[in-house]
């Protein structure tokens, strides 16, 4: 592959930067919980199902703790509890406090060696369901072969989960790789998980446990007649965050948006809260061997992507760092940037290839995210294929991994069918003529591109350093990323961010860290091995 | 037609008549036309034939179906290409559109200057579920979009965007502690008619709290034009193709004409 020439240094200095970012944050949320993390620790025991009013039963469980302000323990804490001394399931518990006949909090005192002993031997069986599902997706990838170059992913919106069944396996038929069913309007912004498979939705579909086991179910039916492995992708993102990461997780999506930062500019949900969910949703999805995807194209669609161009990559730091903390590794690390630049500007292709190269070169193992234009789409779909004909462009010749395809429709309407089959059709034409374009150039040494690569890198490292300086919390109050101010206190669902008391009880954390670890493990002796087949072959 | 029939140039024929105003393709009056759509049937010569027939039945004269492909096992898509054979009377046709002189930033702010005298105050906000900002913020941020400053950039005009997602009555509720002249409504999902039903609400909400005579209320939005803002209650609406200096100029005219009504 060719390489700009990109001050090492520099590089390193801003990630040592961005990882000194996230440990000062994480000292600080690692003393909270939150409603949802906790709701998220019912499911992963359990618990699930709605009451008679329709309310999720982990909501009603972790409520009833709010009321009595017996959170701060953890709902492990008082599941175990009540689960030794009335010898019943979590899944009966809850039920139970469904009907108004049962307290957490007033059942007979155990001893809280005995709670954590209980709570370890459920948390176990709870990750052995996510490394099952996690040996299934290993052994289909084997079986069908993985394919490299672009994963070629597309999105599905009907609201529909029957209708975007129907799209999604046309879409995988005609070639799409990743399937992302797009979460209808404002779901991000429901405290709470909505239950069963839902027909309605406004620009997108509800994600819900059912929703997910559906689709599924269809890609693993239709990746069979195709004899390839389909991805599923969905959004653990919004006041949800961690419960969805456990729904993905049971259910085997391969793909989940979650981002760091995302809920706290984009959705104005407090920075407090979205901190400390993101760092439980990113245990859950290393465990489960999910890419998660960060969503560092919003800054450009919102702000010019010529001029913030460095805040991608500071932001791409600081979720590698993010991540780490949580045992994400890098193979799982889909760090977002976008094709966003004003298409009127010249010399435009060799900024948006010099991004998107210098992103490739700074985070080598990472499947990177790469989106297409969407900003500077029209309604001209002559003018929008052409487009995503340049963005296809990059995508291979700086080999992006995770290729999310433009639509020539973009700012008309979600997609129609044929719109997918035209975005596919054009991203395997780009792909096939210009398969080893990138291995077969070099980048004159101080020309436009490197220059560009090396000005984006500087300014980058200008403002971790400051971040570093300042602290996130402060960096996010000032407006410093995307010119979107956010006070600590301020934005939705702070009331579910909750002091960890000394009793506090999480039994998952060392359990999902070391399935992170082990998973990551076998990955590389798999690609290694894969590796050294090839060359005997 | 025959070529012997064919019409001479300057005939009726292929000469342009505004009371029957057809699609051209090269030749004037030819009607041509390009469409693209998908069946619910694996491709075929059947699934051809119907194409062409729909094709038909849209008024299409000898249609051409000059690329067909499956899409997966059940579906199929098709392009098309034919002649009209409809016409409309040009000379009868009214739009109802924003219709002002479109003034330079400078040119605005000099306006509001001589007219008002004090800085104009708009509030904006993609509303109710919608989670778009692209179509506000293309109007109110600073950078504008499409080498159109934005109304952030005005001299005279003190903007605030609220961004997405923000419920209508808190949207009435910060207008009012803003004391907005004017409120700008971005609305990007219309799935399922869900902008009609958002600003229906916004409007009545409005008009509960005797606040609709109070503000300009101004929408855009994909899929709003003009009549439809007027239709839903509103003072404007503007679409694709719009920037913030005709949201601008609209404003400074209609402001100054209330002023001199009262």
């Amino acid at each position: 592959m060719a390489t700009l020439r990109l001050d090492w240094e520099k590089v390193n200095q801003a990630r040592e930067s961005a990882k000194q970012i996230a440990e000062d944050t994480n000292a600080y949320t690692q003393q909270f919980t939150t409603t949802t993390v906790e709701r998220s620790i019912c499911r992963l025991l359990g618990i699930d199902g709605v009451d008679a009013m329709g309310v999720p039963l982990p909501n009603v469980v972790v409520e009833q703790l709010i009321s009595h302000q017996m959170l701060g323990h953890g709902a492990a804490y008082w599941l175990g509890q009540a689960a030794i001394s009335l010898g019943k399931e979590p899944q009966e518990l809850a039920e139970a406090i469904a009907k108004g006949e049962l307290d957490l909090t007033q059942t007979d005192p155990v001893d809280p060696f005995e709670i954590r002993l209980w709570a370890e031997k459920k948390a176990e069986e709870a990750v052995s369901k996510i490394h099952i599902n996690r040996l299934i997706r290993e052994r289909k990838l084997r079986e069908y072969g993985d394919h490299s170059g672009p994963l070629l992913y597309v999105i599905v919106a009907t609201g529909n989960i029957y209708e975007d069944i129907v799209q999604a396996k046309a879409a995988a038929t005609q070639g799409a790789d990743i399937i992302a069913v797009i979460r209808t309007t404002g779901q991000s912004l429901l405290d709470y998980v909505p239950y069963g498979a839902t027909t309605e939705g406004f620009g997108g579909t509800m994600a819900t446990q059912e929703n997910f086991r559906l689709m599924r179910e269809a890609l693993d039916e239709v990746g069979e007649e195709l004899g390839r492995y389909i991805r599923l992708c969905n959004y653990c993102s919004g006041l949800c965050m961690p419960e969805i990461a456990v729904m993905g997780a049971l259910e085997r999506l391969d793909v989940m948006l979650n981002d760091a930062l995302y809920g706290i500019l984009f959705r104005d949900i407090n920075m407090q809260r979205t901190l400390i969910d993101q760092s439980f949703s990113r245990l859950i999805n290393a465990a489960a061997g999910i890419i998660i995807n960060t969503g560092e194209d919003n800054y450009l669609t919102t702000s010019d992507a010529y001029e913030e161009a460095h805040t991608v990559l500071a932001s791409q730091f600081i979720n590698e760092q993010f991540a780490l903390l949580a045992g994400l590794p890098e193979e799982q690390m889909g760090l977002g940037h976008a094709f966003e630049m004003n298409p009127e500007l010249k010399n435009v292709f060799l900024y948006e290839f010099a991004q998107a190269q210098m992103a490739r070169q700074i985070f080598p193992n990472a499947p990177l995210k790469y989106m297409p234009p969407t900003k500077f789409k029209t309604g001209d779909i002559f003018k929008g294929y052409v487009q995503d004909a340049l963005f296809n462009m990059v995508t291979v010749i700086s080999h992006q991994r995770i290729h999310l395809l433009g639509m020539l429709t973009e700012a008309i309407h979600t997609p129609f069918m044929s719109d997918r089959a035209l975005a596919i059709d054009n991203a395997r034409y780009v792909a096939t003529s210009m398969a080893d374009f990138g291995n077969d150039i070099e980048f004159r040494e101080g020309g436009i591109m490197e220059q560009r690569a090396n000005e984006v890198l500087d300014l980058s490292l200008d403002l971790l350093q400051s971040i570093r300086k300042d602290g996130l919390f402060r960096t996010l109050e000032e407006g410093r990323f995307a010119g979107v101010k956010r006070p600590f206190e301020g934005g939705k669902g702070l009331s579910g961010v909750i002091t960890k008391e000394d009793q506090y009880l999480n039994p998952f954390i060392p359990l999902l860290m070391e399935e992170s670890r082990v998973g990551s493990e076998r990955h590389r002796f798999n690609k290694l091995q894969s590796e050294q087949g090839e060359k005997y072959e | 037609m025959s070529k012997a029939n064919s019409p001479k140039k300057g005939d009726l024929a292929s000469s342009l008549d505004l009371t029957r105003l057809k699609p051209y393709g090269d030749t004037m009056n030819d009607g041509k036309v390009q469409l693209s759509f998908t069946l619910p049937v694996p491709d075929s010569e059947v699934a051809v034939e119907a194409a062409k027939q729909l094709a038909m039945k849209m008024g299409l004269v000898e249609p051409m179906v000059t690329h067909h492909a499956p899409l997966g096992k059940s579906f199929s898509f098709f392009i098309v290409y034919g002649s009209l054979s409809h016409d409309i009377d040009y000379t009868q046709l009214h739009v109802d559109s924003v219709d002002v002189d479109v003034m330079t930033m400078e040119e605005t702010d000099l306006f509001i200057q001589q007219n008002f005298g004090r800085k104009i105050r708009v509030i904006g906000a993609s509303t109710g579920t919608d989670a778009h900002t692209v179509g506000i913020d293309a109007i109110l941020n600073m950078k504008g979009y499409g080498g159109h400053y934005g109304l952030e950039r005005y001299k005279m005009i003190e903007a605030l965007n609220l961004g997405s997602q923000v419920n209508n009555e808190d949207f009435i509720r910060k207008a009012v502690d803003f004391n907005a002249d004017v409120l700008l409504v971005s609305q990007t999902v219309t799935q399922k008619n869900i902008h009609i039903q958002n600003l229906t609400e916004l409007i009545e909400l409005l008009e509960a709290e005797h606040l609709r005579k109070r503000f300009l209320l101004i929408i855009g939005g994909p899929r709003i034009n003009h009549e439809l803002a007027k239709e839903l209650g509103c003072d404007a609406g503007f679409g694709p193709g719009k920037y913030a200096d005709d949201v601008a100029s609209f404003i400074c005219e209609e402001l100054a004409a209330r002023k001199q009504q009262n």
